[in-house]
């Protein structure tokens, strides 16, 4: 099986990412207006719904519970799906994926498809796939518009283009579109969208999008937006391709109650963003003639198969975990080095996909708590985080980092009260050498990564226990 | 002394777990506590064969390594009639993790153990306000301060207001709001050090704000954050000083003359 | 390719059953029926409440609102074209056509192409339901008249309001296999700098006539 998220095999670890996009003052300016706008928006229409904790309690145990089921709900789903008219194809990793999403559309003879925001399908790499093929995508989102116009990559699963600001979009737009003028502000620029794309939408005949939910009891696919381009790559052209994880599907039309509530206010700060479709199969009357579902697991069911981790299949992509995150705040999305950013993407890449770099993302993360709290699902991303880093010990195995060889010692040292004592004396010792005018500046090695900013005070010449001692002979001055 | 609801609350054995950085790091803290508790009528003890709660192991996915600390801990409190911690990360260690890494062993008597003792187990805001019943434990400190609350206190112990209302009774404090008062330091435990960049603009942030409200003092129910954040001060210059929780509310008025 | 998707669905639905061997003690049925759902699922206003929050919200999102009565549809619609300066409007095949106006030039959605539809100066249609809390219409099919003209005009009968998505939810449970969208305010988009900018693809300008 050949798993595969977007790049990923081909990024640097987090840390040498993040050492460079630190860097970049313009994209932490961008990227902290941007999470801080939807952020507040975020908390001002949380704080109005007063159910919010017990919405999220059923968004929970919704996912729960179909992931206990997930073969029933998928044989149910794809029954239905097909006795409504359409054609379910499963596909166990990107390269299967891809080769029958190719293969659809070349049947069709199209050289060309329109396609709505979906993470998952650059998950696959799609478009590498199709251009490879011959086939042009044109992704018809505003900001995977930016992305693709820009060959840049996304660095957030809601708001890809969240790292540039309506200068560098301008810049992009004219080059691509060929235009001699065009003004900055945002409406002139989406208005650019606008005509650029009508025309595509209106000639293009094979769509493709993802999926926010499936429904098993009706095989129907819901697909939530806010721009209007879903709904034209949806029900105009004749054929539609619709790619969703596994773990997208939910047992029931009512289930829909519970995410649409959930998902637009912590996505985007709304109430409800502008469209949500729904369809099942293939409408006698109007919209495609022909529907075509690919079903992906692509390392899902491993995760499944991991009960101290599973819950991050809950994840509806919401985006909310990342504008909260202290530590992306600071780098953005790409020092990821996944399509998958921010807490979500530090527990999912490592987990889709075992390539080397991803085993610095579970430590791409201060466990401030902050995701847990925010997210629509309940998924407790700070333990799923600390189990995966008990993972990544394990399999460095050798057990000869200089890591793993202090955090045994240590772990040595508090294993009996003599050794701990004799730890503390020995400390006060052996910072001698570091001490200037009662503080420490510089240590060696990995240590130095503290010094580099911070002073440290050194230890004290009487430790609490020594002072407890005094007291307890009843010498002590205080 | 009173509590909120004017009663005389019994005086308690209260075992005190230090914690082993403030233990070799910062005695001042757990001096204070001791002075704190007995001034307020309750019988402190320090059993010295107290180590660390294995937090630092856990999170940094040393976990085998952590499971022999819970059973030393365990070993040591299993008596206690309360335990108080001034440290919310060690206290959510224990309160979060140590049920779990039990049943993971597949030990019934320490999964027992454990559940019988995690509810003696308290933070010092927690111990103090929800379990003494005081919130005003006659303290004098007549300085600028600022609170900052750290992760560990906010979104797993959930302390909520509890220091905020220990802070507004002590006389002469000068209490000012932090802004973004719920975001992260950087600190993290290993994080500081693994992605000590990141950290390093995170801390950055913070110390704006901590600057920003010309405090002359930053306070918290944490040593660990505090150090990051008063390591960075002292780096910049900057006049603010750092100060536990429990050292604030341990000033007197004799103590200062 | 048929086989090799058959191959991957037994291998994927092999996997799932192995990775849930130990964890299923009850029936699905059951463990559905056992998931709580404490959040509200019924109205908690009164009614005029209700329909002042779906005219509110409705106009946070910059749609516009015009109150009619049965008698005065038509009347109201009238307006609310004018003020647009909309002399033309495609009709939804469902919509009533004694609301129609006299006097505008309009044309059945069964006999209109995508080309004029997105040459069109508007649509007008029915929905099947509204709800105030999030100041959402819910159109049954429709689906291209409803998005390629600029403008998009809805009825909505009062007694269509509801307050919550949930209730919205059990009445929709009849259409669950129709195509449905739920619209709510103008096509928008925030994704330069997070400003909010009304109509990309979608119809720039929603009136809702509230009979
Ligand atoms: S993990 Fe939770 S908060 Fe993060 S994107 Fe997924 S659903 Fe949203």
């Amino acid at each position: 099986m050949s798993i595969r998220v977007g790049e990923a095999a081909e990024a640097p670890s987090f840390q040498k990412a993040a050492h460079m996009l630190l860097k970049d003052d313009q994209l932490r300016t961008n990227v902290r207006h941007a999470t801080d706008v939807i952020t507040q928006k975020r908390s001002h229409v949380v704080a109005e719904q007063h159910d919010w904790q017990q919405l999220r309690d059923a968004g929970s145990a919704i996912k729960a519970h179909t992931l206990r089921f997930l073969d029933h709900y998928l044989d149910q789903f794809e029954a239905a799906c097909t006795a409504a008219g359409g054609h379910v194809h499963w596909a166990a990793d990107a390269d299967e994926a891809n080769r029958i999403i190719v293969g659809l559309i070349q049947r069709q003879g199209g050289r060309e498809i329109i396609k709505v925001k979906t993470m998952t399908s650059d998950e696959i790499g799609l478009n590498r796939a199709l251009e490879a093929n011959g086939i042009h995508p044109h992704e018809t989102d505003l900001a995977d518009m930016i992305i693709q116009l820009g060959h840049d990559q996304p660095s957030h699963i809601v708001v890809p283009a969240l790292h540039k600001n309506r200068r560098q979009v301008r810049e992009i737009f004219m080059q691509a579109m060929g235009l001699k003028e065009l003004g900055d502000r945002p409406e002139d620029l989406t208005d650019a969208a606008r005509r650029y794309l009508r025309e595509k939408f209106l000639k293009v005949k094979i769509g493709f999008s993802g999926a926010n939910f499936l429904i098993a009891e009706t095989g129907g696919v819901c697909v939530v937006e806010s721009e209007g381009n879903g709904r034209m790559c949806l029900t105009l052209p004749d054929v539609l391709i619709t790619i969703a994880g596994v773990e997208k599907v939910i047992p029931t039309f009512r289930d829909l109650e519970v995410f649409l509530q959930l998902l637009p206010r912590s996505a985007t700060g709304e109430r409800m963003n502008p469209y949500n479709s729904l369809w099942t199969g293939v409408h006698p009357d109007e919209g495609p003639r022909e529907f075509h579902v690919v079903l992906l697991d692509n390392g899902r069911t491993r995760i499944l198969a991991d009960h101290e981790s599973r819950e991050t299949l809950h994840c509806i992509r919401c985006g909310a975990c990342l504008n909260t995150c202290p530590v992306y705040r600071q780098t953005g999305g790409h020092a990821y080095g996944s399509i998958y950013a921010g807490p979500i993407g530090a527990i999912l890449t490592p987990q889709l996909f075992d390539m080397e770099h991803s085993q610095s993302l579970p430590y791409a993360s201060s466990l401030c708590g902050a995701c847990y709290e925010v997210c629509p699902v309940k998924i407790n991303i700070p333990e799923v985080l600390i189990h995966l880093r008990g993972r990544v010990v394990r399999e460095q195995q050798s057990g000869a980092s200089l890591e793993a060889i202090g955090m045994k010692a240590m772990a040595r040292v508090f294993a009996t009260r003599r050794r701990f004592e004799a730890a503390q004396r020995l400390g006060r010792i052996a910072q001698w050498p570091f001490i200037s005018q009662g503080w420490i500046h510089h240590l060696p090695g990995m240590l130095g990564n503290w010094t580099a900013v911070r002073d440290l005070r050194p230890m004290p010449s009487q430790t609490f226990r020594n002072w407890w001692r005094g007291r307890e002979k009843g010498n002590s001055n205080d | 002394m009173m509590d909120v609801r004017g009663n005389f609350p019994r005086s308690m054995r209260i075992s005190l777990f230090i914690t082993c950085y403030n233990d070799t790091l910062f005695p001042e803290t757990g001096k204070s506590v001791v002075r704190l508790l007995e001034r307020l009528g309750h019988q402190v003890e320090f059993p010295f064969e107290q180590t660390c709660c294995g937090q630092m192991h856990y999170n940094t996915g040393y976990q085998p390594e952590a499971m022999p600390l819970l059973r030393r801990f365990v070993e040591v409190f299993k008596n206690a009639e309360a335990v108080c911690i001034p440290s919310s990360s060690c206290v959510a260690m224990i309160r979060d993790h140590y049920s779990k890494m039990a049943e993971a062993a597949g030990d019934a008597a320490l999964v027992r153990d454990v559940e019988d003792l995690l509810p003696r187990v308290f933070e010092l805001t927690e111990l103090l306000v929800n379990k003494l019943g005081v919130e005003d434990v006659g303290a004098y400190y007549p300085h600028r301060v600022t609170y900052h609350a750290s992760c560990h206190s906010l979104r797993s112990l959930h302390l909520g207001d509890l220091p905020m209302r220990l802070l507004r009774k002590v006389r002469g404090i000068k209490l000012v709001d932090l802004e973004r008062i719920d975001q992260c330091c950087g600190f993290g435990g290993t994080f500081a050090v693994k992605n000590g960049e990141v950290s390093a603009a995170m801390l950055e942030d913070k110390l704006r704000c901590v600057v920003n409200t010309r405090a002359e003092v930053c306070t918290a129910v944490d040593n660990s954050c505090l150090m990051h954040i008063f390591g960075g001060l002292h780096r910049q210059g900057a006049g603010t000083k750092t100060v536990h929780l429990a050292e604030i509310l341990a000033a007197t008025e004799e103590g200062m003359a | 390719m048929t086989e090799t998707t058959s191959a991957a669905r037994s291998a994927i639905f092999d996997r799932i059953q192995k990775a849930n061997s130990s964890v299923q003690a009850r029936s699905q049925v059951a463990d559905y029926a056992a998931i709580s759902r404490e959040y509200q699922q019924s109205a908690s206003k009164h009614r005029a409440a209700i329909l002042e929050t779906f005219a509110e919200r409705l106009r946070e999102y910059d749609a516009r609102v015009h109150q009619a009565s049965s008698m005065t549809v038509a009347e109201a619609i009238r307006i609310a074209l004018a003020e647009h300066g909309q002399h033309s409007a495609l009709v939804a095949n469902a919509f009533p056509k004694e609301w129609l106006p006299d006097g505008l030039s309009w044309r059945a959605e069964a006999d209109a192409e995508v080309d004029a539809m997105d040459k069109a100066e508007g649509a007008i249609v029915t929905c099947k339901v509204a709800i105030a809390h999030t100041g959402t219409i819910v159109l049954k099919d429709a689906r291209k008249l409803t998005l390629l003209p600029d403008r998009l005009l809805c009825v909505v009968r009062e007694d269509q309001v509801v307050e919550t998505v949930p209730e919205a939810f059990a009445r929709l449970q009849s259409l669950a296999t129709d195509a449905l969208t739920f619209v709510s305010g103008p096509s928008a988009t925030a994704d330069i700098e997070m400003t909010r900018i009304r109509g990309v693809h979608g119809p720039r300008f929603l009136d809702v006539v509230l009979v």
